[in-house]
């Protein structure tokens, strides 16, 4: 039962650091780049693709032994597409101005690999129960992922958190942050913090080796 | 293949496939179709609210509005509105007199197609402000048409006799004339584009000054919103 939970609390917490979707996985870059020129539009995406991506690994996860293997894929973007769908619709109702904003790209998070992969690669393998924390964990850790490269943009690129102008009337905005360019500088300097802390944690795991054999 | 969930391995009949993508896509129907009816009420009366502001916005001093069209040769008030029509919106004021046309128009922008929505008075022959309604300019230049207050607020008592001339900033010396954004001059002069093509429109077709359509029944007092 021990066993258990923690398996539990892993698939949760892979997503979010270890198997980070964008930073470490590098999946989803559509989205991840095209919306995230401000923090509230980020967490809008990162909210419809964390909706999508838990309900799409729930029913898959719940029909795997009936979806015949050589019609998966089909039946995997059936149920994807309606809960972007769903997504669609309800953000026009509730929050238009966010709709508007994020526009074509609330209807691509279909064509999001990161959750076809989930799919794929967990759900129609796994019980719900695992499946949902795994898909949980992803979505979360795709949030982060947006929100932080979001609110990076926003505020060089508008000086402003979401929506609230932090450096008054005197900062110059670096437009070129919330242009396209600004969102490849950006990933580009977080991917390059990623990389150098799992090669500095390797190195401090290695020598940690180390010393414990030459200890004992 | 690989071990894990599916537990069929043997291939089943074309017919279970055929089968199992029907349901899906029966199902997956029925959601979808749940989901549009149930949002549509929202969706329409959020549009309209939308529209029932953007037209206080651009007529300053309007409490009251009515949907026109231009049908046989001339302007009439109607709620309905015939396939391929196009509507302008009359603003009145609180005593229910006429003050001016919205006019909504749309045009291609620096990345889509821009439309906006601008208040025209028929006795100054003047524009009275300027809304954009939809937009995917460029964020942090090319939104600025609405962002930018100064550019939006000069829109408010703008000649359109003989056409508005977007100049470069800080050369605007006619009253047709409007400074153009620094760095979206494509964007700007697109606004101004929209503009004058959608007034060479309209101007042919709208009644002479004075003899606008009263304010009808059909649609009363405004809902406290007025400025």
């Amino acid at each position: 039962m021990k066993m258990n939970g923690n398996q539990s609390y892993d698939e949760f917490i892979k997503g979010i650091w270890r198997d980070n979707p964008v930073f470490v996985q590098v999946l989803g870059m559509c989205p991840m780049l095209a919306v995230t020129n401000s923090a509230i539009n980020a967490i809008a995406m990162g909210g419809a693709t964390f909706f999508v991506l838990v309900g799409s690994s729930f029913l898959v996860s719940s029909f795997r032994n009936w979806i015949p293997k050589q019609v998966r894929i089909s039946c995997f973007i059936i149920i994807i597409a309606t809960f972007v769908t769903v997504a669609d619709y309800t953000l026009l109702a509730l929050v238009p101005k966010v709709h508007k904003e994020l526009g074509a790209f609330i209807p691509l998070i279909v064509a999001n690999c990161m959750i076809l992969g989930r799919q794929e690669a967990f759900s129609s393998r796994y019980p719900v129960r695992l499946a949902v924390l795994d898909a949980m964990g992803m979505a979360s850790g795709f949030l982060i992922a947006l929100l932080s490269l979001g609110a990076i943009r926003e505020l060089l690129g508008d000086g402003a958190l979401f929506g609230v102008n932090l450096f008054g009337a005197n900062f110059e905005p670096w437009v070129i942050m919330i242009l396209p360019p600004g969102g490849f500088l950006t990933l580009g300097v977080i991917l390059l913090f990623f990389n150098w802390f799992k090669l500095k944690k390797d190195e401090f795991l290695a020598e940690v080796a180390e010393a414990e054999r030459s200890g004992s | 293949m690989t071990a894990g969930g599916h537990t069929d391995t043997a291939a089943p009949s074309s017919l279970r496939l055929v089968f199992t993508l029907a349901i899906a896509g029966l199902i997956s129907g029925i959601a979808i179709i749940g989901i549009y009816e149930s949002t549509l009420p929202t969706i329409t009366a959020n549009k309209a609210r939308e529209l029932r502001e953007a037209v206080f916005k651009v007529l300053p001093g309007v409490s009251q509005m009515q949907q026109l069209v231009y049908r046989n040769g001339e302007v009439i008030a109607t709620e309905e509105l015939e396939k391929g029509e196009q509507a302008v919106y009359g603003g009145y004021d609180p005593q229910g007199d006429f003050v001016g046309y919205a006019i909504p128009g749309a045009g291609p922008g620096f990345q889509d197609t821009i439309a906006l929505l601008y208040g025209y008075t028929p006795q100054q022959k003047l524009v009275l402000g300027m809304e954009v309604l939809e937009s995917r300019e460029t964020p942090g230049l090319g939104d600025k048409i609405y962002k930018d207050a100064d550019f939006v607020g000069s829109f408010g008592a703008l000649s359109v006799e003989p056409k508005i001339v977007a100049v470069k900033k800080g050369n605007k010396s006619q009253p047709n004339e409007i400074d153009a954004i620094t760095g979206a001059t494509i964007s700007s002069k697109a606004v101004v584009r929209i503009i004058n093509e959608t007034h060479a429109t309209w101007s042919l077709r709208l009644p002479p000054a004075g003899s606008e359509p009263p304010l009808g029944e059909t649609e009363s007092a405004g809902s406290g919103e007025s400025p």
